[in-house]
Formats: C-alpha cells, structure tokens, sequence
C-alpha cells in the first residue's frame, strides 16, 4: 500500500548522536534542507552582487574601470546560471522540496536518508567548483548562462580555457546531486505517505515540488550529455557542436558537427527548467494564499490537473527559444501553437487564485502580502510571454531587453516572491520564532516596487530595438539619448533593490536570535507540518505515532465549525469536540494589518 | 490595504507608461506591418487581461481583507465559473495565435523574384555577397577560408568567379525590391537584425540560413549583431542602405568579383620608391616616423592597413573631421598617389623597409595595462602583431605617442566617426572602454614591451 509510511514506529537506534551527525553529515531531510537553503541564499547573494555591478556598466557605461567587456560577459555568465540553477532550483527542490515533503505527507524523513545526505553534498561540491572558476587564469566562463557553441569553447570568449571546463564540470555535478535528491522526493511521495493522504488529498505544494521533480528527472539528463559532449568537443576535439570554422582568422580543424543540436538539448532541459521553477512557486504560493485567506484554494482538482498539463506540455516547447536560431521554419507552427496552449491552464491557476482570495478572510500578513505581490509580478511575466510565445511576434523582440524583462519577470521576481512568502510562512515551523513583521513588510514594498521599476520600463528597451547582452550601446541611431538615462534609472531602481535584500537577511539573523516564540502552528493553517509535536521538528518528526489523514488540505472556514480550520489529521467526529476547546491549541498572531 | 491600492496605481502606472512612451518600436522600414499588427493585437488582448485581472485583485483584497465579514466562504469548486474562464481564455489566446500563425507563413516562404545576398559574419565583422552576372552563388566552404579568400569560396566553381564581394560592414539594397538574405557564419553563431526591418535570424556555422523582406524606405540603417558572439559583440556593428534601384546598380557595379580580387597584381615597390619622396618628408628615409612632425612610423606596417589608411585619407573617410589636424595634413598628401596602383606600390615600398625599434616616451602601470590589453589582444594578438583576418592592425614598435593620439581621437570620435569608416565604429566601442587617461597610458606602456 502506497499510504502506509515505511518506518511508522520510530527507532532510537537511528537518532544521530554526535554534533556532526546531526548538523554536518546529517539525514535528516529538515537540517538538509537547512543546508541546501543556506547555501542556495549564500550563492544567490553572490549572482545578485554580479547583477549589480553588470547593471553599473549599463546604467553608467564609460565609467567603471574595472568593469571591461569580458568581465561585464562573466558577470551576466555566472549571474545567469547561478541564479537559474544554483539558487532556484537548489532552493525550491533541494530547500523547500526537502522540508516539505516528508513533514506535509506525514512521513518521518525521505525514503533515502543517506541518498539525500549525498545529495547535499554533491551539490555544495558543484558549487565550490562553478565559485573556483574565478581564481582560475582567464576567470569564469562568459559565454552567456546558454554556453551556446562554438563560440563557449573559443578565444574571442572570456573563460574560453578554465573557465567553461569547471562550468561544464560543475553543471554535470550539479545533475548528479539532483539526481538523488529529485528520485528520493518522487519515491518518498509515492511510497511514504501517511495513511489516509491520498494523492488527492495532498497540499499543492507537495504537488508542484513532485511535478517539477519529475520534470527535472527528464530534463536534466539532456543538460548533461550536452555539457560532457561540449566537454569532449573541448577537451579531445571532438565534433559534436562544431562544424568546420575559423577561429580568430584560424582555421580550427573541427568538422561536421551542429550548433543547433547543443540549442535543441540545452532547451529541451532550459524549458522544463522553467517549470521545475515554476510548479513549486505555484504549489507554494497555493498554500500561503489558502492559509492567508482563511479559504480553501478554489478549484483544487483543476489546480492538480493544471500542475500535471503544464508539466507534461512543458516537454513540448522548448524550440520557442529557438524561432531565430535557424532551425526549419515550419517548427514556429508547432512550437507557438503548443506554446500559446501551455497559456490556458497557467492562466486558469492566476484565476484560482484570484477566486480563492474572493470572499476570503484575508489577513494581510507579510507572506501573504508576498503572495499578492506574486499574482501581479506573475500575471505581469505571464502576459509578456504571449508576445514572445508567438513566432511573429518574437521576431523584433528576440533577443532585446524585452526578452530579459519578461523572463525576470516571470522566472526571477516571481518565483522568488514565492520564495520570499514561504520562508516568511515556514521560517516559524522552521526556526520556531516568528521573522520581525515590520522589517518584513519594509523589505516586501521595497522588493516589489523596486523590481517593478527595474522590469517595467525595460520592457520598452525591448521594444526600441535596445539589444541584450550588450556590454554597451555606443551610438546607434534608432536608440535616443533618453534611453540611456531610463537605463540609468533602472540601473539605480536595481541597486535599491539589491540593497534591499540585507533588510532580509539582517531579519533572519535577528529573529533566528531574538525573534518572538511562534508556537507550532502561527497561520492556524491546516496541513500536517503545522500539527507536529515539537516545533521545531525533530528527527523523525511526529514522535510515538505517525499523523493519520482525514481530509484534504483546505479545510478553512467549513461551515457550522467554531474554528475557521480544520487540521488535516482531525478526524470528522472530532471537529465538533474540537471546536469547543480549540481556543487553548490555537495561537492568534496578531496580524491587524 | 496599502497593497491594493498600491496593484491599482501600478496597473494605472503601466498603461500611462506604455501611453507616453517615447521607447517603441523605431519606424518600420519594411513590408512587415503585419508584425506590428500583431504586436498592437497582442498588446490588446494582454493590456484587457492584465487590467481586468489586476483590478479584480484589488477589489477582491479591499472587499474581503480581514475584519470585513466573519469568516470566509466555503467554495471548493464552481464548475460553471471554471468552464467559462477556460473558454474566453481559449478563444482569447487563439485571437492572438491565429493571426500570428497566418503571417509566420508569409515569413518562411520568400517570394519568387526575391532578390538572394550573402550575409557572410565572423567575429565582429560583416561581409556580404552577390550571385554575379549569372545569377548564382560559388560554392563555399570555410575550409577554404585563407586572407587572400576570406569568403571561403571554393576556387574551382566557375559559378563562383563573378560573385561580387562587399568586404566592408556596409551593403546597399534596392527599395521596393524583394530580398531573401542567406546567412552564413565562418566561426561562431551571430544574428542579422535590422530593428527597423522587424525581423531577424541566426547566422550558424555550418549551414545557410535566411529570412526575407522588402525594404520600403530609402536610407541608412544600422545592422546588429543580436546573438552573443563573443567579447566584440556588442561591436559587431554593420549597414544597409537602401537605395534606388539606379542610385543600387551603381553601387553593385562597383564591387569586385572573386576572380578580381583573385587576380590580384602586387604593388610594384619600384614605382613606389619615387612616390615614397614625399612621404618621406615627414615619415622619415626609412619611415621610421616623426615625433615632431606628428608622423608615425610605417615602416613594419602591413600593406593591406595601410592601403586602406590611404584610400580612406583620399576618400575624406579619415582627415576629414575638423579636430584631426593631423589628419588634415596628411589627407591631401594622399591624394598625391593618383595613378591607378600608386597606392598598392607605395605599400608595397613601405613593406621593403626594415622595421626599426621605437623609442619610449610613455610611462605607465605595465601590469595594469597588461590586464586592461587582454581585451585588445583579442583581435591585435596577443603579442600586438595585428590579425589580418580580423583587419586589425599591428601596435608593436609603434610610436607610444601615436598610439596614445588614436586612442584619444577613437575615443573622442574624431576617428572613425565617418559612416563609411566600417571597422573605426568597432574601434570607436572599444577605445571606450579606457576609461580614462591613465588606463591609456598605462596600456601603451604594455604594448611599448611588446
């Protein structure tokens, strides 16, 4: 049976004993989440400071020395792929993925503690090695977060030598860490849930991390045979992506090989890449906004269904990256029309959630003043994408700043909006104290709007005809002076919002040591991992029995019950005894805004 | 609250800003207004969603914040409500879609008497090719690429002979006319986009790709190089300029043909003695240069650089702008050289001359300008040798002083401003990025060790 939790007795002899065990080479899916999340902010960081300084070269070219062409294509080279892969997808999966699952699906850990530990490991190691690739002759790879050959692996890009190999080196690692996280997550939802959690009981965020997981399991192995075939092409000379050409006025000895096929595998991964980011941030968004609302999520079922149709579509529209890359033509048919149909079931998720916020109870907290702040930045990003999406369109703006705001809108602000409304929703189960509200709600209005003010007018940079990647415009006739000071505007909105972030981490340190005890459950929201008995949790999470379920995870405000929740593990007979006594279990938080 | 207040303004923020914009599209000088009409399409029916949706939102928030009613409603699930929304988003995303789809297919099949040109990139430059008298292209093959055949073109097709070649950064097109370009890349991927021209595509290595379109205004537009190429992208600039039918002929009838450029006599460095006398005057016997008649050395220079210095002196491309006196000096001295081939037989002396080492006169922070030359060394080499692949001349043994004016002059655009200087914009770019006057001399004083 698929609910019958595999170790439901707990045993002592697996408790770590020993510092290290608990905290270093720890199992426990909670202190490796911790570990993953810590370091996916600490590279994250890193990306943002790259971001800043590539926006100091556009917003005021000509004036920093330091920053020269191949330095401005690394930083915009590491920014990229660090924040796309070693910090979102690292964040969402091996972070939230990792903390969730077990604790939401009422397991005692991941069916493979020691896998998971491994995990961990390998993915620090992956970004130890992409983080040496700037003390190594030449710096990092600048051949753009793509790596698109063959000019990744030529003189004429900066980290042509070292730098590619250990971006290359250090992606291959990266999938394998993946590898055993994402089987774990798949298997410990398939296998280790607690009895009575049907898959249909589930709480969405569970659902989009095990979607995207999956996504990421087929996904991922197309971004590593081309990274070890880019490798080969490198090191040994191999032809895969190479065709006979000049380097540098030389002739180069490879032959026969296509650029475009590295463009079909790295997308055929980039694009459920996408997702892999997307379907946490909507399962998780789902939840603080049911939570939030005091409502149950509307249309649960289609938002199931809609996480499963856009998953399985995004396998087939990767070549909507591709419409100029010169590909045969006739694909634009295909790819828009399967492009514009992934549009359907995302927008109906945008109009659940609208719906569940309607004839809600909501309380303006400050993940779910995040969670608002996601359905405009996404809606926003989503919308943008119906230009891009279809072919004729995509044209003019292909490759324009009208490109780069759209997918930061869509997959850099959004999904780290969610990410920001989980940690400020979870950090309590977490840490058990509450993040300070007031720092909390200053860095959401900043973060907000300021991204606002990035993204907004960029859009219109796009449609100017200003291109991406440029490490600087010049004199080109069709651009207006005025562009480069609306360029310096974004620049300065950009580093506010940079800036801004230590507002956030200054609150994570300072709640961690000084924040207000939270309790166990601070939302009253109904899903297992606020009804632990320890918060925060310990190893092996619920203590002498395992949590057993009776009901989906959006039980808020049911009719004729006291409470306005009504926990997932609370069977139907004890709702009414419940709700006589309830005042005692449930803390009020407080929020009056 | 403050929040919905805030999705409101910024929705009214975002339609006001798309209102007055002065950022748009540049005007189209092609036949694709249908991609504009699809674009206003498009921003209809996304500008209708994004406000009602947003709006929806705010009202949803301020309706039903906390303290507004008791408890919220219990609604699991509205299946009519859900099947509408699916509908009239349906029928929303195919109004986009379809028109989109219909245009697409007049974009992918170029008309019959489309006009076919190479668009041949490598990195960071542009040259383009025409079929020749009989209407075909040679056969290329970039295993062909050497200086003397920089298309690549295979010597033994005879249909390749008359192919005419545009080597500059510039190419001119008829109005009115149909063109297909078909784009072709010797080293790595680049993109042929002319904005105003509304579309664009990859150039790949390895195989031809094209786009076609019909230009609709006369004038002069710029090509960018919209596919990461390197660490000169950003300086891949190139032209078209679109011409009267006439006005194109007498363009077109100007370019060599590969067998022309093929056939290529050398100077004769005898007759180039004689004419070298004058030059002689201020570049010195042994053109070892003049630091007080503001002359550089030219001896060790290449003669394809300085043919081309010369023919831009007497076309008035360099010497021209009103701060280069130096300049000024020098372009009616190169008018002097007015027979046929006085040109290729002055360089073609010059290359007889034996190259003499230059004194130091600049200080500076080696090291720094070690670093601060990778940059450089890209396309001069990394000894400063020059490339002639990449037209980039050498900086070896040259006159610290010179180096330092051109620099100054690139940098300030009395050099390679004039339209047609098509590797000065190149130059221009990068010149920038020595920020400031030390960084210039501390470069020099890393070439003077080279």
């Amino acid at each position: 049976m698929s609910n019958v939790a595999i170790a439901d007795q707990p045993d002592d002899s697996h408790h770590p004993k020993t510092f290290i065990t608990k905290y270093v080479w720890s199992q426990d899916h909670k202190v490796i989440a911790i570990q993953y999340g810590t370091v996916a902010i600490f590279v994250g960081l890193i990306a943002l400071v790259l971001s800043g300084l590539m926006r100091l070269q556009l917003g005021f070219p000509d004036s920093f020395s330091f920053i020269d062409p191949s330095a401005y294509y690394q930083f915009i080279t590491m920014h990229g792929i660090i924040m796309v892969i070693y910090l979102l997808t690292a964040l969402f999966l091996g972070g939230f993925g990792n903390y969730l699952i077990p604790l939401m699906i009422g397991a005692r850990d991941m069916v493979f503690p020691y896998l998971n530990m491994l995990s961990f490991w390998f993915y620090l190691l992956s970004v130890l090695v992409l983080l040496a690739s700037f003390f190594v002759p030449g710096g990092p790879s600048g051949a753009g977060w793509t790596l698109y050959p063959p000019q990744a692996i030529l003189p004429g890009t900066p980290g042509a030598d070292w730098g590619i190999l250990l971006m290359l080196i250090s992606l291959a690692i990266f999938i394998i860490a993946f590898t055993m996280g994402g089987l774990n997550y798949v298997t410990t939802v398939l296998q280790a849930r607690a009895k009575g959690m049907t898959l249909m009981r589930m709480p969405l965020s569970v659902w989009g991390i095990f979607v995207a997981t999956i996504l990421g399991l087929f996904a991922f192995p197309a971004l590593l045979v081309s990274a070890i075939m880019m490798l080969l092409d490198k090191t040994i000379g191999t032809s895969f992506f190479m065709p006979a050409i000049i380097s540098l006025g030389e002739q180069t000895g490879y032959t026969g090989g296509s650029p475009i096929l590295f463009q079909h595998l790295f997308w055929f991964f980039g694009h459920p890449e996408v997702y892999i980011v997307a379907l946490p941030a909507f399962g998780m968004v789902s939840d603080v906004l049911a939570t939030h609302a005091r409502k149950n999520i509307f249309g649960y079922r289609q938002m199931v269904w809609a996480i499963v149709a856009i998953g399985g579509l995004s396998f087939v529209v990767w070549a909507h990256h591709m419409y100029v890359s010169g590909m045969n033509p006739y694909f634009g048919f295909f790819f828009a029309t399967t492009t514009l149909i992934i549009a359907i079931p995302t927008a109906i998720k945008v109009y659940n959630w609208v719906l569940t916020l309607w004839k809600g109870n909501i309380h303006l907290t400050t993940p779910m003043l995040f969670a608002i702040g996601f359905i405009f930045t996404f809606t926003h990003g989503g919308l943008t994408g119906l230009f891009l999406g279809n072919v004729v369109v995509d044209l003019p703006l292909s490759d324009t700043y009208f490109v780069v705001a759209h997918f930061h809108m869509v997959m850099g602000v959004s999904p780290i909006m969610v990410l920001f409304a989980a940690i400020y929703h979870w950090f309590p189960k977490i840490t058990g104290k509450m993040l300070h509200k007031g720092l909390g709600k200053a860095h959401f209005w900043i973060t907000f709007l300021g991204t606002f003010a990035v993204y907004l007018p960029m859009h219109y940079l796009g449609f100017l005809g200003v291109p991406r990647r440029y490490y600087a415009m010049g004199d080109t006739d069709f651009v207006p002076a005025s562009a480069q000071d609306l360029n310096a505007s974004i620049t300065v909105a950009a580093l506010i919002v940079g800036v801004a972030q230590l507002i956030f981490i200054y609150n994570l340190i300072l709640s961690l040591r000084k924040g207000e005890k939270s309790g166990p459950n601070p939302w009253n929201a109904t899903t297992l991992e606020w009804q632990t008995e320890n918060t925060p949790p310990t190893h092996g999470n619920w203590g002498e029995h395992s949590p057993v379920v009776y009901r989906w995870a959006y039980d808020y405000s049911v009719p004729n019950t006291l409470e306005d929740f009504i926990p997932q593990n609370i069977p139907d007979e004890a709702v009414a005894k419940e709700s006589t006594t309830s005042k005692s279990r449930s803390q009020e938080n407080g929020d009056k805004s | 609250m403050k929040i919905a207040i805030a999705i409101i303004l910024l929705v009214v923020f975002s339609v006001a800003f798309h209102l007055v914009s002065p950022w748009y599209l540049p005007p189209i000088a092609s036949n694709w207004q249908a991609i504009d009409d699809t674009i206003s399409l498009t921003f209809w029916v996304t500008g209708i969603v994004f406000i009602l949706v947003n709006f929806f939102l705010a009202y949803v928030v301020i309706k039903y914040r906390k303290g507004k009613q008791e408890r919220a409603d219990y609604e699991p699930e509205n299946k009519r409500l859900e099947i509408i929304l699916t509908t009239i988003t349906t029928i929303g995303v195919a109004a986009m879609l379809a028109p989109g789809l219909l245009v697409w297919d007049q974009i992918i099949a170029a008309p019959e008497d489309s006009k076919e040109i190479e668009v041949v990139g490598q990195q960071w430059q542009w040259s383009f090719r025409f079929p020749g008298d009989d209407n075909k292209f040679g056969k290329v093959n970039n295993q062909f690429i050497t200086v003397a055949n920089p298309f690549g073109i295979n010597p033994s097709d005879p249909a390749g002979q008359d192919d005419l070649l545009v080597s500059g950064n510039e190419v001119h097109m008829p109005l009115e006319q149909p063109i297909k370009v078909l784009l072709r890349s010797k080293d790595v991927l680049h993109n042929f986009t002319v904005t105003q021209f509304r579309v664009k595509m990859d150039l790949v290595p390895g195989t031809v790709t094209s786009i076609w379109f019909k230009p609709t205004r006369l004038g002069s537009f710029e090509i960018l190089c919209e596919e990461l190429c390197g660490i000169g992208h950003f300086a891949m600039r190139g032209r078209v300029v679109v011409d009267t039918p006439e006005d194109y002929q007498t363009w077109l009838n100007q370019q060599p043909t590969f067998a022309q450029t093929q056939d290529f006599t050398a100077g004769d460095p005898l007759k180039g003695q004689s004419a070298y006398m004058i030059c002689a005057t201020c570049h010195g016997q042994k053109g070892e240069g003049n630091a007080a008649m503001n002359a550089p050395k030219i001896a060790g220079m290449a003669p394809w650089y300085v043919e081309r210095q010369l023919r831009y002196y007497q076309q008035g491309i360099r010497g021209k702008h009103k701060d280069d006196m130096f300049g000024q000096q020098m372009a009616p001295m190169a008018l002097t050289l007015s027979g046929a081939t006085s040109v290729d037989d002055v360089a073609a002396y010059i290359k007889t001359l034996q190259d003499i080492p230059v004194v130091e006169t600049i200080q500076g922070d080696t090291k720094r300008g070690m670093s601060l030359y990778r940059t450089c060394g890209t396309c001069h080499g990394a000894t400063g040798l020059g490339n002639q692949g990449l037209n980039a001349p050498r900086l070896a043994n040259q006159h610290d002083w010179y180096l330092k004016r051109q620099l100054e002059n690139f940098k300030q655009g009395i050099r390679g401003k004039h339209p047609h200087d098509v590797y000065g914009v190149q130059m221009r770019l990068m010149s920038r990025t020595l920020r400031d006057e030390q960084s210039i001399m501390d470069i020099i004083s890393y070439i003077n060790t080279l």
